[in-house]
């Protein structure tokens, strides 16, 4: 008990010192947000395996390390030439790097935009914008009982800012990448987006939290992606941290009548990763596609929860996660699905398949339905396996040998979730990460071309 | 070419091939006939190398090797194809990935340099035009959505396609329409010759009008109680398994 307020107290002394820099600047507004997230951590505490969310993931190994905020000029000489592994190929779209948490424009390529769109620095939307970022920061990812919201809503600094206006298709696709590298003692970032779409209007977001040069870092990331009516907004996240990194991200999307929305979180890296989408379908008509895929070995811990809120009648959503486990890794799944009392004609799916190919590998899966409502349909479902016998053979019986085989199908199986993804670059970048894992995967794509 | 000796064979407690004696050369087409649960399939696996089953005695020998030691990829390396009874659906391996994965496996072994793309697709698009199999096949996943006689038309254009020396065919008969199984039967009848052995394990006596056999072998209860031509085919027609076997044990007294 008392091991976990001296780790609480290291970020509760953090932002003592944050608030002291921040003292001079005229946000009293963001000041208030800040000031009332840190005091809900304070009083939560971080959680432990007593608390339902938290039940599969044991946060003690991150409460440990002394993560210290980045220093301002932490950029460390990251280049251009240095991303280029992670910017999918040639890819022509409006982009905001972060290193280490912070903007940085010589890195980025914002192009000049006419049409009254807005992309820039969450931390220069704060000073600028405000009445655009006043009205939803922290009205949807709720820090009341999530604690790493809590902290992420305190010191909240820098990310990207977005605003859609009304009637506008977006053309190109939004790349919002973070960088971490390695430093000299273990530091924490809280990046925090913003993404405002107004009525009638389309945009792709891919989100990329990578790991430069290994280290050992933690990202407490918040994204909230607000869907005006009619809005069609395709997302991507893509985490391939370091292999020390602990990572914890919260997206939290408000969908208005009639929007779309379709998610897709891919989850290579990390040491330990908690993933945490909560989506709120508050008007009718409304459309949600999830889609996941974690893939992990040696040590590595992935959990994903998700939650989607069917609160208002005449809505769908489809989620669809897989997991490949492989080593001593462990793998969490938790599916909320709430349907209101009122929420009459939901059509809600959710399906988690788990392909296991260590005997010490593990997952925990949970779908967990709440509903209210009774005219709907709502169908969940859970598979965990090993490769089907049946079709090793039968590629062996063809002369594929038998470890080529089981990578065949291996891939197969994650491919499902990555052939969701329309962008082909993106597709094509994390094909070949997906190949790079497999034992003797670059041989597969030499076969493949 | 092939020479089962003797062979036993259990799954689990139970055991399924009772002594089985079989030689098969070079351009002979043996077809093995019986009742279910014979131990047709069970052969026929076996010989693909599945490892469900357990060999209790006896010996297998391809081209003078031990059959029995060498893994299922290997065999197919050396030569040997199954047709499968019930081909398996594999969800997001593309037919074009996996056949040219498996001719380029099969090349390496035998140390021919592998099949680029173009070649590859010159070499499957003549078999495929032969067996009236749809070009659109190659997009899609191995057997996946293929009804049943479509997947029997995939087995035999794998095996044009892998040129193998010893083919095998489990029951490729059974689920065919009679137009279907012309095409198959022509298809097996092409790859005829010389240096060619091919086992056509079946129940029914239809197929053999059109795979006309040079040998044919009667299985009961886990052994081959008679061998003889083409015409015994039609004898076991006439009479059934049931009689045959009575047949025989009057003549065994």
């Amino acid at each position: 008990m008392i091991e976990a307020i001296e780790k609480k107290d290291s970020y509760l002394s953090h932002f003592a010192r944050l608030e002291e820099r921040l003292a001079g600047n005229r946000q009293p507004w963001v000041h208030r947000i800040r000031k009332a997230a840190m005091a809900q951590f304070a009083e939560l505490g971080f959680p432990t395996t007593r608390h339902e969310e938290w039940r599969f993931t044991n946060v003690a190994p991150l409460t440990k390390i002394p993560f210290q905020p980045v220093a301002d000029d932490e950029l460390d000489g990251v280049t251009a030439e240095s991303l280029k592994q992670f910017t999918f190929g040639g890819l022509d779209c409006i982009r905001l790097v972060f290193v280490n948490g912070r903007f940085s424009g010589e890195l980025s390529s914002i192009r000049p935009l006419h049409n009254g769109m807005k992309v820039k620095s969450f931390a220069a939307a704060l000073d600028s914008d405000r009445e655009r970022v006043e009205p939803y920061l922290a009205r949807h990812a709720g820090y009341q009982d999530h604690a790493f919201v809590a902290l992420n809503t305190a010191f909240v600094e820098d990310g990207a800012f977005v605003y859609v206006p009304p009637g506008k298709v977006v053309e190109h696709p939004l790349h919002l990448l973070f960088v971490s590298t390695s430093l000299d003692e273990p530091t924490v970032s809280h990046p925090r987006n913003l993404i405002v779409v107004g009525d009638n209007s389309q945009i792709t977001i891919v989100e990329s939290y990578v790991g430069l040069d290994g280290g050992l870092y933690f990202t407490n990331a918040v994204t909230e992606i607000i869907a005006a009516q009619n809005a069609v907004i395709d997302h991507c996240k893509l985490q391939q941290e370091s292999g020390e990194a602990f990572h914890i991200a919260a997206l939290a999307v408000h969908q208005d009548r009639g929007s779309n929305f379709t998610s897709h979180s891919i989850s290579l890296g990390g040491a330990f990763v908690r993933n945490d989408v909560n989506a709120r379908l508050d008007a009718e008509g409304v459309e949600c596609t999830l889609n996941g895929l974690y893939i992990a070995s040696g040590q590595q811990l992935v959990d994903n929860h998700t939650a989607i809120d069917h609160a208002k009648p005449h809505c769908s959503s489809h989620e669809v996660y897989k997991g490949v486990l492989d080593g001593k890794s462990k793998g969490v799944f938790n599916g909320k699905i709430i349907v209101r009392p009122d929420a009459q004609k939901t059509d809600a799916k959710q399906t988690n398949k788990n392909l296991l190919l260590s005997a010490d590998a593990v997952i925990d899966t949970k779908p967990q339905l709440q509903i209210y409502a009774d005219d709907v349909k709502c169908t969940h479902g859970a598979t965990v396996g090993q490769l089907d016998k049946d079709a090793i053979f039968y590629l062996r019986s063809r002369g594929i040998g038998q470890e080529d085989a089981r990578n065949m199908l291996t891939y197969a199986f994650a491919n499902d979730i990555l052939s969701r993804i329309k962008i082909d670059e993106v597709r094509t970048q994390l094909d070949a990460a997906l190949l790079s894992w497999l034992p003797k995967g670059q041989e597969m794509k030499e076969a493949l071309c | 070419m092939l020479e089962v000796k003797n062979l036993h064979a259990k799954v689990g407690d139970k055991e399924i091939l009772a002594g089985i004696d079989l030689r098969v050369n070079a351009g002979e087409v043996h077809a093995i006939m019986g009742p279910n649960g014979s131990g047709k399939s069970t052969l026929a696996q076996i010989l693909a190398g599945r490892e469900t089953y357990e060999v209790t005695a006896g010996a297998v020998l391809y081209q003078g090797k031990d059959l029995l030691e060498i893994s299922p990829e290997d065999r197919a390396r050396e030569g040997i194809f199954m047709a499968f009874q019930y081909p398996v659906e594999i969800p997001g391996v593309g037919n074009k990935y996996f056949l040219r994965a498996a001719v380029n496996a099969i090349r390496k072994h035998r140390g021919i340099p592998a099949l680029g793309i173009k070649e590859f697709l010159a070499l499957v698009r003549e078999k495929m035009r032969f067996l009236g199999i749809d070009e659109d096949l190659l997009n899609r996943s191995v057997n996946e959505g293929f009804s049943g006689g479509e997947k029997k038309r995939n087995e035999i254009f794998q095996m044009a396609v892998l040129d193998p020396k010893l083919a095998i065919l489990d029951e490729t008969d059974s689920g065919l329409d009679i137009d279907a199984l012309k095409i198959v039967a022509g298809g097996v009848n092409a790859l005829r010759n010389r240096d060619r052995a091919i086992i056509v394990v079946t129940h029914y006596q239809r197929l053999l009008n059109y795979i006309v056999p040079d040998y044919v072998h009667v299985l009961s209860k886990g052994r081959i109680v008679t061998s003889g031509d083409k015409g015994l085919a039609l004898e076991l027609e006439e009479k059934g398994y049931a009689e045959i076997e009575e047949q025989l044990v009057g003549s065994e007294v």
